[in-house]
């Protein structure tokens, strides 16, 4: 049977439009003109412009500061629950636990914001870098939960038997072949939230106060009243941040089998 | 979370991509259940020991992420229910007492307007991207495997770069300086007058473009569970390509259409940056008017009304996809088929 050539040319059609905005974007940003359509010669002004401004520099101390605190707090906690949804998935009890961590994936980020801020109004908490700590913990929990229960549904189990009968404590079968096993998982979790910190902008739109730009914040504001080719620039390097990052973590969930059964790989 | 509501997230959402990839199979039990339905028992060496019941280790190890999805989670979600119900006062705060103006005022025609292009571009989106992402992930699905993982790579490699940036791309293309325009005028097809930003079809575009991925992925997860043998049979038995296609691959590859559906339409109905950074005063959505209300009017009792009438929007397509799977799901166990 010949195959219809059709859903290979739709294929490569929508490889152009997902491919074609960016590709132009990085092009503009080394392009001196202060409009895309003409190309005036390879530069690096925009870049410049960009190392020189404060707020900038002021925005990127907000946005890491962010990330880290969010990044080792849900890691910990995702894996917590990963674990717990693991162990006794069967009972009620962590069904309710699924439902909630479920919730950030499917709801619209703008409910999660308005939400929060509603919270954090009525609370009293003044809104800052705190609040959007919270609000970023809140929804990295869920993806690096996901993430460590995909990499132990994955495990094998007779490892810690084996470790049991060879005569190792609980807490020594789980810190010496449990927990080196499952690093890479933990690891591409810790990215994965790394870069969604990094990244949230509607969430973070919503919680933050006066004091707590972050670079989306930034971003923002630049689309919205500033300079376009400053844009290009600061998204040229964000993009090669975030892919960096992203590369990293499948590199980390693809390790699977032999290579991630040599602890301290 | 760079992007608005479609996020990573689906990498989760259909657990056939994430969860089970690289992994065997499910066993299957002689009850017809998959031995995964009671995950981890084999864990129990880790747990078990003298002074801690089991029931108290899983109190243990899932309290921390109880408390803190229940108090910024459920406490947040219901708050913005019973805010629905308070005056505003005029400090931007919430006031005492309660009321149902806020609530009436949901009525007038203005919402009604938002609410039904909110409903029409979600519907649009969702469609557009099916129509393109049921080809895209039947080509990777039959691709050889050295190209399905670059191809696949390709799907999602962009996806995870800002959303932010990904819409400043296309305002800079579609600008009346940019290069879409500057082609278009070229070509003769729009004259120097015509704006394509600032337009709904703006922002239909740019939703199908943030969407997109999120829905070949799950496709292609179905895609290439199916047995193309089915096809062949269907052409030989005189179905006519199309005929096959929409009779025999169609169904086929249902679960992943839902999901799909489910990843798309849901944050459609809750986008906000798309329709507010390319989008005019004429494609507004809920989304907008519930930002409106926070930073403009500072209304949080108004913005709380329409959040809510935004949660029961998000909740009615996700009952009905739960519902529809787990009629597939049984359909699938009385047919034999494979979970």
């Amino acid at each position: 049977m010949r195959r219809s050539r059709f859903p290979v040319v739709v294929t490569a059609l929508v490889g152009v439009f997902f491919y074609l905005p960016i590709v132009l974007l990085v092009a503009n940003s080394f392009n001196p003109a202060r409009f895309s359509s003409r190309w005036q010669g390879f530069s690096l002004v925009w870049y410049a412009r960009l190392f020189e401004s404060p707020e900038i520099w002021q925005a990127l101390k907000n946005t890491l500061i962010i990330a880290l605190s969010v990044t080792a707090v849900s890691t910990v906690l995702g894996t917590m629950a990963a674990f717990a949804l693991h162990r006794y998935g069967a009972s009620r009890l962590q069904r309710v636990h699924y439902t909630l961590i479920y919730q950030p994936l499917v709801v619209p980020e703008i409910l999660m914001g308005i939400s929060l801020l509603m919270f954090f109004v009525a609370a009293g908490v003044p809104l800052g870098l705190f609040t959007i700590f919270l609000a970023h913990v809140t929804f990295c929990i869920s993806y690096v939960a996901m993430t460590v229960l995909g990499r132990l549904q994955d495990f094998d189990f007779s490892m810690i038997e084996a470790a049991r009968d060879l005569g190792a404590s609980p807490w020594q079968s789980a810190r010496k072949v449990l927990l080196p096993l499952l690093m890479p998982g933990i690891a591409a979790g810790a990215l994965l939230a790394f870069t969604l910190s990094v990244d949230d902008f509607v969430i973070t739109f919503f919680v933050a106060g006066p004091g707590s730009t972050t670079l989306p914040l930034r971003i923002y504001s630049m689309i919205k009243y500033g300079s376009p080719p400053m844009i290009n620039a600061l998204s040229t390097l964000l993009l090669a941040v975030t892919l960096t990052a992203v590369l990293v973590s499948q590199r980390l969930v693809n390790l699977r089998g032999g290579e991630a059964r040599r602890p301290g790989t | 979370m760079g992007n608005e509501g479609g996020g990573k997230r689906t990498e989760f959402l259909d657990s056939d991509i994430s969860q089970k990839r690289g992994s065997e199979p499910l066993r299957r039990t002689s009850d017809g259940r998959s031995s995964e339905s009671a995950p981890g028992r084999r864990f129990d060496p880790i747990f078990k020991r003298p002074g801690l019941r089991p029931r108290r280790a899983e109190l243990l190890v899932s309290l921390p992420t109880l408390l803190w999805l229940g108090l910024f989670i459920v406490v947040p979600t219901l708050l913005v229910f019973v805010i629905a119900f308070r005056p505003a006062n005029p400090y931007g705060g919430i006031g005492g007492g309660w009321t149902l103006d806020t609530i009436r005022a949901l009525g007038t025609p203005n919402y009604l307007t938002i609410a039904w292009r909110t409903l029409w571009i979600s519907l649009l989106t969702t469609a557009l991207c099916l129509v393109l992402a049921v080809p895209s992930g039947y080509t990777i699905a039959r691709a050889s495997r050295k190209w399905r993982n670059r191809l696949l790579m390709l799907v999602v490699v962009p996806f995870w770069t800002s959303f932010l940036v990904r819409v400043f791309a296309w305002k800079s293309l579609l600008h009346p300086e940019g290069m879409i325009k500057k082609a278009l005028e070229a070509l003769g097809l729009v004259g120097p007058e015509t704006t394509l930003l600032y337009h709904p079809a703006a922002v239909v575009l740019v939703m199908v473009y943030t969407f997109l991925p999120f829905t070949i992925l799950p496709i292609y997860a179905a895609a290439e569970k199916f047995d193309y043998r089915l096809l062949e049979a269907a052409r030989d038995l005189g179905a006519r390509p199309f005929q096959a296609f929409r009779k025999i691959f169609l169904p086929g590859v249902r679960r992943g259409i839902l999901t799909a559906l489910l990843v798309v339409f849901i944050p459609a109905l809750g986008s906000y940056i798309i329709p507010d950074l390319v989008g005019g005063p004429g494609s507004e959505m809920l989304g907008n008017k519930i930002a409106q209300r926070v930073f403009t009017d500072r209304n949080l009792p108004h913005a709380s009304a329409l959040s809510a009438v935004l949660v029961l929007a998000v909740l009615a397509p996700l009952i009905a996809v739960l519902v529809l799977q787990r009629k597939n799901k049984k359909a699938d166990i009385i047919m034999g088929e494979a979970p």
